[in-house]
């Protein structure tokens, strides 16, 4: 029975993603992507991979999915030209993406016995209950380190595409939301509910499913929404408080990093007594900047906004 | 504080703070910041020439839970490329990227990109372990990205996507390959895969790696992206994606074949490494005699001087069984990566320099401009040399190690396709140095530029004759914590 | 057996994508793709992760980032879509290498 389940979800999978890249029009594309990443994310929960599963939800297919919709909806206002012909490489793509499949088809079942390292002798010293946060945050901490800059260094890329003229508008398109209408009163009503739920989320993630990506992405949405309905104003890249919020987290661990080492121990040591508190610390930092970097991302360079309803 | 740990450290919290202070400090900041880092990378080459290679547990978790981090005489060589590169660069910005020149955005944009970038790349350089240089390899993507596209115009935004699309393939073929090295030994740290009992995926995996690693080197025939995406970048910008980011790259190539799966290199292999950069020579050579502009010219070169780099694998790989000639070769191929990053740097920074003073970069427009500017003239000549691999230059040097190791070896073709090269080389170079140091022209010049922004470049061109000039010290330090499969003979 | 479906489905969605970024015109459904390829290859990495019976935490925390790696370059890939569509109206990438014209230096 749930072979079963798991097959159809498995079909279900590979039917929408096939419809996302060769079925008709972009827009359908992108829905059947959102769908997909839904289904993607049910897979994860069948595998127990719970923080996954939260992750692709909020992440790969909610806020991937919106980004590609704010793009289409651009470029349909600039009426963008769409492709006029298949590329030449269609054919030798379609060769090498078989082949790619194939070989990690045939990996699949050549692959020895797993031999993963043993975490739990190491988990009482991590500071936290839950394994992925302790991978996270205490074993591979540098790997998330580098990976909150990496979100930064994405939203300044797309700052830096802005044009010279637009350089000091607000950022992003202008939303019209009438007053007393669903996106007004949703705005309004939404946030609430969102910051204690990203908050929630956060606080959670150190010893059960959750973690400040996860609860940045649901504090994102939620100023998103806030943008969108006119709560709050679009701002400013010239604003030192925001570009402040946007180092918070990478700086906070930075510091963290640092000072481990000014106290006699390695780059991103955590004493067992002061983990805890410490990686929580830098979990609300981490969370206040991710969610600041990913609103950002949605909306985008400034001078979006000639292009507005 | 290490000076390991300030290396990998302060060039992102540079980045932080530049990103954050108003704009009267940003530049001051970060000038502040290249001479503290470059001074960290000094001391790290230290230490590491003294008292052999630095290792860092990050966390202080050790593999396979952790992650670690290991200077070795490579790494700290490139650290200190890098640091080089990366001040003249702060120096040429600081005349390039003002606001009065460039604009608030690039201003405010330049800076922080290129510390991101100079912090990523001492993080690859560094990493010992394959998914934290996936992370690695991210951050210096999308931030050579932004820089390509800097300038702002369709062009620029096409050539970054093209370069975009092959980084994203790059990486996820990248990563395919350190999924299925996870997948079957439990470990991503490469000394613990060094140690590894072999299993049937792994020339799989190593291949994916490979393939993915090479899009990014922009190897014959992955090149296409690369002399659009770095031509149509403000001068700066292309020296950095030109002379550093190609690097970073194939140090991951050479950490995989020579240190993590030494054991799956056989001459096929290995000669199918070898082959495309022979091609890569000789088209991005070719292709390079008939541009018309400038930074164009650079350009191609650089995708011909990355194949140099590929001679490597034939000459000094091959399994445990290493032969008199590796240490030549391996040495060879890491003094061209050197000479070449700091020769390709002053270049493109004097190409900007042109750009500056007379709005152009085609040929035709920069008759007898080394006149008005000799010292910049005189750097694009002695870059050039170096280039060309004439001696005294660090680029003669490494094709002077490459090739009697190829004679050693009884490889002759490579010897030949290493003066053919150079030859290759002299003939693209040829064209602009007839341009610059035409004696019947005289052009006018938009603006003045000061002799600060002119001895830029002069010092990473001179510093690239001092590569062949003082090679013993750069020599010894690359010894230090060398791959067993390379150590052999010299 | 269910995590070979899983692992499976991830190596079809690997090559599909792979197809979609290399030869798919439109530069929205590219991106697109690159999502396909990436979360593909993280279902293979959780279903190998899964297989000793206890889901092992390194794949998951290894997957949680590079699932933020790949929002990160899709929202870089868009922003330029986008700011080349503003400046040549088109969606999708010039045949030719535009700096190869005889166009005047940036």
């Amino acid at each position: 029975m749930t072979l079963a389940l798991d097959l159809a979800l498995c079909v279900l999978i590979l039917g929408v993603a096939l419809a996302s890249v060769a079925g008709g029009g972009v827009f359908r594309a992108v829905i059947f992507f959102i769908t997909y990443g839904l289904f993607v994310a049910m897979a994860w929960a069948r595998l127990g991979a719970l923080d996954v599963a939260l992750a692709e939800a909020a992440i790969g297919a909610g806020l991937t999915g919106v980004l590609l919709l704010a793009a289409l909806g651009r470029l349909r206002r600039m009426n963008a030209t769409s492709p006029p012909h298949r590329t030449g490489l269609h054919l030798p793509a379609a060769f090498a993406g078989a082949a790619l499949a194939c070989a990690l088809g045939w990996a699949w079942f050549a692959l020895p016995a797993p031999s993963p390292p043993d975490l739990g002798p190491v988990m009482p010293q991590s500071g936290v209950g839950n394994r992925v946060t302790a991978v996270l945050l205490n074993f591979r901490a540098w790997d998330t380190l580098l990976e909150s800059i990496v979100l930064l260094a994405a939203l300044l890329g797309v700052w830096m595409l802005a044009q010279d003229k637009d350089w000091t508008a607000p950022l992003g398109p202008r939303y019209h939301a009438q007053a007393g209408g669903v996106l007004a009163s949703f705005g309004r009503l939404l946030p609430p509910v969102g910051l204690a739920f990203g908050v929630y989320l956060v606080w959670a993630g150190a010893d059960s499913t959750g973690g400040a990506f996860q609860g940045g992405t649901v504090l994102a949405a939620v100023g998103l929404v806030a943008l969108m309905s006119n709560v709050m104003r679009p701002p400013r890249v010239s604003q030192g408080v925001l570009r402040a919020a946007l180092v918070l987290g990478p700086a906070v661990f930075l510091c963290a990093g640092l000072l481990a080492t000014a106290s006699g121990g390695a780059f991103l040591s955590l004493s067992p007594a002061l983990a805890k508190p410490v990686i929580l610390t830098i979990e609300v930092a981490l969370t206040i900047s991710i969610a600041v970097t990913l609103a950002l991302l949605v909306i985008g360079a400034s001078g979006d906004g000639e292009y507005a309803p | 504080m290490s000076a390991l740990v300030a290396v990998l450290t302060l060039p992102l919290v540079a980045a932080l703070g530049v990103f954050v202070v108003p704009a009267r400090l940003r530049v001051p900041m970060a000038l502040a910041s290249a001479a503290m880092i470059t001074g960290a990378a000094l001391a790290l080459c230290v230490t590491v020439a003294r008292g052999g290679p630095v290792m860092l547990m990050a966390g202080g978790w050790a593999p396979p839970i952790g992650i670690a981090l290991r200077a070795d005489g490579l790494a700290a060589a490139l650290i200190i490329m890098t640091a080089l590169v990366m001040g003249a660069v702060t120096c040429a910005a600081w005349f390039e990227a003002s606001p009065a020149r460039a604009g608030p955005r690039m201003a405010f944009g330049f800076w922080p990109l290129m510390l991101l970038l100079w912090g990523a790349l001492n993080a690859v350089y560094l990493s010992r372990d394959l998914f934290n240089l996936y992370v690695g390899l991210e951050l210096i993507s999308l931030a050579a990205v932004a820089l390509a596209a800097l300038s702002g115009t369709a062009q620029a935004f096409a050539a970054a996507l093209r370069y975009m699309i092959f980084a994203l393939a790059g990486s996820l073929l990248y990563l395919a390959g350190v999924v299925l090295a996870y997948a079957a030994h439990g470990t991503l740290d490469i000394g613990l895969l060094t140690a590894r009992t072999p299993a049937q995926g792994d020339a799989l995996a190593l291949g994916l790696m490979t393939a993915g690693l090479l899009a990014k080197t922009a190897l014959f025939p992955f090149h296409v992206w690369l002399p659009p995406a770095h031509a149509s970048a403000p001068a700066p910008a292309s020296a950095l994606l030109s002379a550093l980011v190609p690097k970073a790259s194939f140090l991951i190539l050479m950490r995989l074949w020579f240190e993590a799966m030494p054991d799956l290199a056989t001459p096929a292999a290995l000669l199918a490494l070898a082959v495309p950069g022979a091609a890569a020579v000789l088209w991005g050579g070719v292709l390079a005699l008939v541009q018309k502009r400038l930074k164009l010219i650079i350009a191609y070169s650089t995708v011909a001087q990355l194949g140099y780099m590929f001679l490597v694998f034939p000459l000094a790989g091959g399994g445990g069984a290493a032969q008199p000639w590796a240490a030549g070769a391996w040495t060879g191929a890491v003094f061209h990566a050197l000479s070449h990053g700091l020769a390709k740097a002053a270049m493109f920074l004097a190409a900007g320099i042109y750009i500056a003073a007379v709005g152009s970069d085609r040929l035709g427009d920069l008759r007898g401009l080394a006149r008005a500017l000799p010292m910049t003239g005189f750097a694009f000549a002695l870059a050039a040399i170096t280039l060309m691999g004439l001696p005294p230059s660090g680029g003669f040097t490494a094709k002077y190690l490459l090739m009697t190791s190829a004679f050693a070896a009884g490889q002759w073709p490579w010897a030949l396709l290493l003066a053919g090269g150079g030859l290759l080389a002299a003939g693209y170079f040829y064209r602009p140095m007839v341009a610059l140091f035409a004696r019947d022209a005289r052009v006018p010049l938009l603006r003045s530029i000061p002799r600060a922004w002119q001895s830029v470049p002069l010092v990473l061109a001179v510093l690239s004759i001092m590569l062949g000039l003082l090679s013993a010290t750069p020599f010894d330090l690359l010894q230090v914590g060398r791959p067993p499969p390379a150590s052999e003979g010299l | 057996m269910t995590l070979t479906y899983y692992a499976l489905t991830g190596a079809v969605l690997v090559g599909l994508g792979a197809y979609g970024l290399l030869a798919v015109p439109h530069l929205i459904r590219r991106i697109i793709a690159f999502n396909l390829m990436g979360s593909g290859l993280f279902l293979f990495f959780g279903a190998a992760g899964a297989r000793g019976g206890v889901p092992d935490a390194i794949p998951q925390a290894l997957i949680i980032t590079g699932i933020v790696v790949a929002l990160s370059a899709s929202a870089l890939a868009v922003g330029l879509v986008v700011a080349l569509a503003r400046r040549s109206g088109k969606a999708f990438l010039p045949d030719d290498y535009p700096a190869d014209d005889e166009d005047r230096a940036p």
